[in-house]
């Protein structure tokens, strides 16, 4: 029995844990314990819990015939697991659980599924501590499976053997020899191979479990389409909720606490501008490297006509400021004061002209302007293109309207093949000689509309000696000033009949226009916009207010005296001009240098150019750079001043013509081309293309207001310094006195006595 | 609110934790639309900011645009929104 049993542990022990220990137990000890198979025990209920006093009961009274015998281990509790084992997974029909552990999981593990939540909360804690282990590698155990696959897999049970036929040498390419053979020829006719016919009872193939899918739509029925909407509005809180949160002492806290943060970084912010884009300004530097095609004026046209303009020269240029491509110049007679006098019945036969160049056409004017004298300077009006003001030799005033005129300017292009005729346009009005100057007007003005009167020009001339700047009206007469109309109506007697199909426009002018205001004074050149800056013939610049002011005594009105006057430049100055984009900043171009004034600073010009060896004729402002002008010179060369280039001397110099340079006037045509129209003294009229480099300015260009303002503080300086010598000068001197009566000594009463 | 006077600084708006606004120096429709926008924002960026790190919480969030700069300063309870243009 013995042995038995232990063959049967050993053949037992192979195949079960060792917690678990399986038992046969007799009928008599299934009625003893209450564990009778498929009675008190079953298959779901398999578990019953012995007394371990009763089993060693047992085994006392039955020693060798207990079936608790085998068992040898000492067990802990008092009850011990006792399991049946219906489906004899462990050999027999019972099996004793052995060990606490086992025991414990074991009953536990039915009782799961209900027990579940109720552990899970006590021992959410525990499982809070187990982390998940990725299951570690184990070696892999061989249970059988792999018997079959090699079963089924195919191998070489011996290499393959490999097989070349091949003709004999001798026979390859040589020629062939066919004969019969019909004795030895075997007939291979088809029969039927009952092999083929068997049908298949069974096939091995491999079946793989794959989710069925399929695909399909299905669309709902709209029937009623109804416009629906939805309307919001945020939530806001009251104003006492808010009053309560603002006092609160959360809100307090939070602030505090969140200050910093954002100060600190609205500080980063500003200390460092992050929207700067360093690659784009760095680029913009670039087109400054050009070559020379970038930095040379380059020739584009150049005019001449050789009936009108042959042996004469071109006093003023003006780009139309409506059509694009037409130029007016004004062409004048060469001739000094006694050679008119001599010449002057010629002179009468022929007409002194303004002439309109189109750039479609170089050979002939587009238009003619008709002039009573020479013009020395003519302007568009501003406000309506196709009246234009002149200046002449005599000292009048002429206007012409060349509305009838502008499709033939306009569309110049289009008649090309036409040659007709230029036409020539006469002039619709003219001031009266005695009103008029009693030199020749040097320059003509357009106001804008900041004075009471509209359409103003303003006119100047320049008699020996004396300036005279005249306001002229152009708009019909007024009810208020018909007494003076009255007046001149009745001595006006050469009123111009209308040859030629002159308009109308101003006939109402036409000898009768008396100039507004009458300003004499010694001084003047040229003129611009009401703040008047006018110069010296001998070369001062005076700055008046055309602000007229009562007399409070005679109660007429009369222009206030000159506030500043300087004297700069040696000779006669000829140009002042206001820069396009610096309302404050003059330029002032005399013989021999030029200078820029600011207005407001009256120490001094803010630069003066070095003086040059020949003389200046003409400077004017660029068009699109803030900080170049151009500066025209007698022998012919066109100087180009870069002030954040260099200040002592012209960055380019460009040889134009050989006489000099009479009128340069910049047009913008559009960003990437600009023309400088110069004219010259033996009557071309030269077009220029403005290089890329002059066209933008960069980015830094209107810095050179900062320029300016160093300038300006340098003269205060300057001043202020020189201020200081004179009076330190002073101070010496005094020193000097007091110390020479500190030497002197004088004696009194047998006393010498020293001042001190 | 001495932040609305640095430099640059359009506006400030405090917002509490639902997103509505409680105090503003911007007008009403801009505010609401601000809170709203940056308060759901802000939620997304904090739950990002804990999601990858359970210990880290969302101190800052700045929003730089072509315009101007947005920073959030959120809190447990309340947002604090500042908008500065610093290019002033």
């Amino acid at each position: 029995n013995k042995k038995k049993n232990k063959k049967e542990l050993e053949r037992i022990d192979k195949s079960h844990p060792d917690h678990i220990f399986p038992l046969v137990l007799t009928s008599a000890t299934q009625e003893l314990f209450g564990c009778r198979a498929d009675e008190d025990v079953t298959g779901d209920d398999p578990y019953r819990l012995l007394k371990k006093e009763d089993i060693i009961q047992d085994m006392k009274t039955r020693a060798a015939i207990s079936d608790f015998s085998p068992i040898k281990q000492d067990y802990p509790e008092d009850e011990i697991l006792l399991v049946f084992d219906r489906d004899f997974t462990y050999g027999q029909s019972f099996y004793l659980v052995l060990t606490v552990d086992a025991k414990e999981s074991m009953l536990r593990s039915p009782a799961e599924v209900d027990g579940e939540e109720e552990e899970e909360g006590e021992s959410e804690d525990l499982s809070e501590i187990m982390v998940q282990k990725t299951p570690e590698p184990q070696a892999w155990v061989s249970l059988g499976s792999e018997r079959e696959i090699e079963d089924e897999s195919l191998m070489d049970t011996r290499p393959k053997l490999c097989y070349k036929v091949s003709r004999l040498r001798r026979e390859t390419g040589a020629p062939l020899h066919f004969s019969d053979y019909s004795t030895e020829c075997v007939e291979c006719s088809p029969y039927q191979d009952s092999s083929f016919s068997t049908r298949r009872m069974e096939r091995a193939s491999g079946v793989q479990a794959v989710p069925v899918t399929s695909s399909s739509s299905s669309q709902t029925v709209w029937k009623h389409k109804r416009n629906m909407w939805t309307q919001y509005q945020p939530r806001v809180l009251d104003e006492e909720e808010k009053e309560n949160i603002l006092l609160s002492k959360n809100l307090k806290n939070f602030l505090n606490s969140v200050t910093l943060r954002v100060e600190v970084a609205i500080q980063q912010n500003i200390i460092m501008n992050m929207f700067v884009d360093d690659w784009r300004d760095l680029a913009e530097e670039v087109p400054v490297l050009g070559g020379k095609a970038n930095t040379q004026l380059k020739k584009y046209q150049s005019f001449t006509d050789l009936n009108h303009s042959k042996n004469k020269t071109i006093s003023y240029i003006n780009w139309h400021p409506a059509v694009s491509g037409v130029i007016a110049v004004a062409v004048r007679e060469r001739l000094s004061y006694e050679e008119r006098i001599d010449s002057s019945t010629k002179l009468l036969l022929n007409p002194a002209l303004i002439l309109f160049w189109s750039f479609s056409d170089p050979i002939n004017p587009q238009l003619m302007l008709e002039c009573p004298d020479d013009v020395f300077c003519f302007e568009f009006c501003p406000s309506d293109p196709n009246i234009i003001a002149g200046g002449c030799m005599n000292g009048q005033v002429v206007l012409w309207d060349i509305s009838a005129h502008m499709e033939r300017l306009q569309g110049a292009r289009l008649f090309e093949d036409e040659v007709t005729d230029t036409p020539v346009v006469r002039y619709c009005a003219v001031s009266g000689i005695e009103n008029g100057h009693k030199a020749p007007v040097t320059d003509i003005q357009w106001l804008p509309d900041t004075f009471e009167v509209s359409l103003e020009l303003i006119s100047s001339s320049v008699p020996v000696k004396t300036v005279c700047v005249m306001f002229w009206d152009l708009r019909a007469p007024r009810v208020v000033s018909q007494s003076q109309i009255d007046r001149k109506q009745k001595t006006e007697e050469k009123i111009l009949d209308n040859p030629h199909g002159v308009p109308n426009t101003f006939k109402h002018l036409n000898l009768t226009w008396k100039p507004l205001i009458r300003v004499q004074t010694h001084i003047h050149t040229h003129t611009h916009t009401h703040k008047q800056t006018q110069t010296f013939l001998d070369g001062e610049i005076v700055y008046t207010d055309w602000k007229l002011e009562k007399d409070n005594e005679s109660g007429r009105l009369f222009s206030p005296k000159p506030t500043h006057c300087f004297r700069v430049h040696d000779g006669l100055v000829n140009t002042v001009l206001r820069s396009p984009f610096f309302k404050d900043i003059i330029l002032s171009v005399g013989l021999w240098n030029f200078a820029i004034w600011k207005e407001g600073v009256t120490n001094g010009p803010i630069l003066q150019s070095p003086y040059s060896q020949k003389n200046c004729t003409l400077g004017f402002w660029s068009l699109t750079r803030p900080a170049v002008f151009f500066i025209g010179k007698e022998d012919g060369n066109l100087e180009i001043w870069d002030l954040l280039e260099k200040t002592h001397e012209p960055s380019q110099t460009h040889t134009i013509t050989t006489a000099p340079i009479t009128c340069i006037k910049p047009w913008v045509i559009s960003v990437k081309q600009q023309l400088l129209a110069v004219s010259e003294h033996l009557g071309t009229l030269h077009i220029l293309e403005v290089p890329r480099r002059l066209l933008h300015p960069s980015s830094k260009e209107l810095n050179v207001s900062m320029y300016f303002e160093k300038e300006v503080e340098r003269l205060i300086y300057f001043e202020k310094r020189q201020e200081m010598r004179a009076k330190e000068k002073r101070e010496m001197d005094a020193e000097e006195q007091r110390r020479k009566m500190v030497g002197d000594s004088f004696t009194l009463d047998g006393y010498t006595y020293t001042v001190v | 609110m001495s932040i609305q006077t640095h430099k640059g600084v359009i506006g400030t708006i405090v917002v509490n934790a639902e997103g509505i606004p409680i105090r503003t120096t911007l007008d009403n429709s801009t505010t609401v639309q601000y809170a709203g926008l940056l308060h759901q924002l802000t939620m997304k960026a904090r739950s990002t900011v804990r999601d990858i790190d359970p210990q880290n919480d969302l101190t800052f969030l700045r929003i730089r645009s072509k315009k101007h700069e947005i920073m959030v300063a959120p809190d447990k309870e309340y947002l604090l929104i500042v908008i500065q243009n610093p290019s002033e």
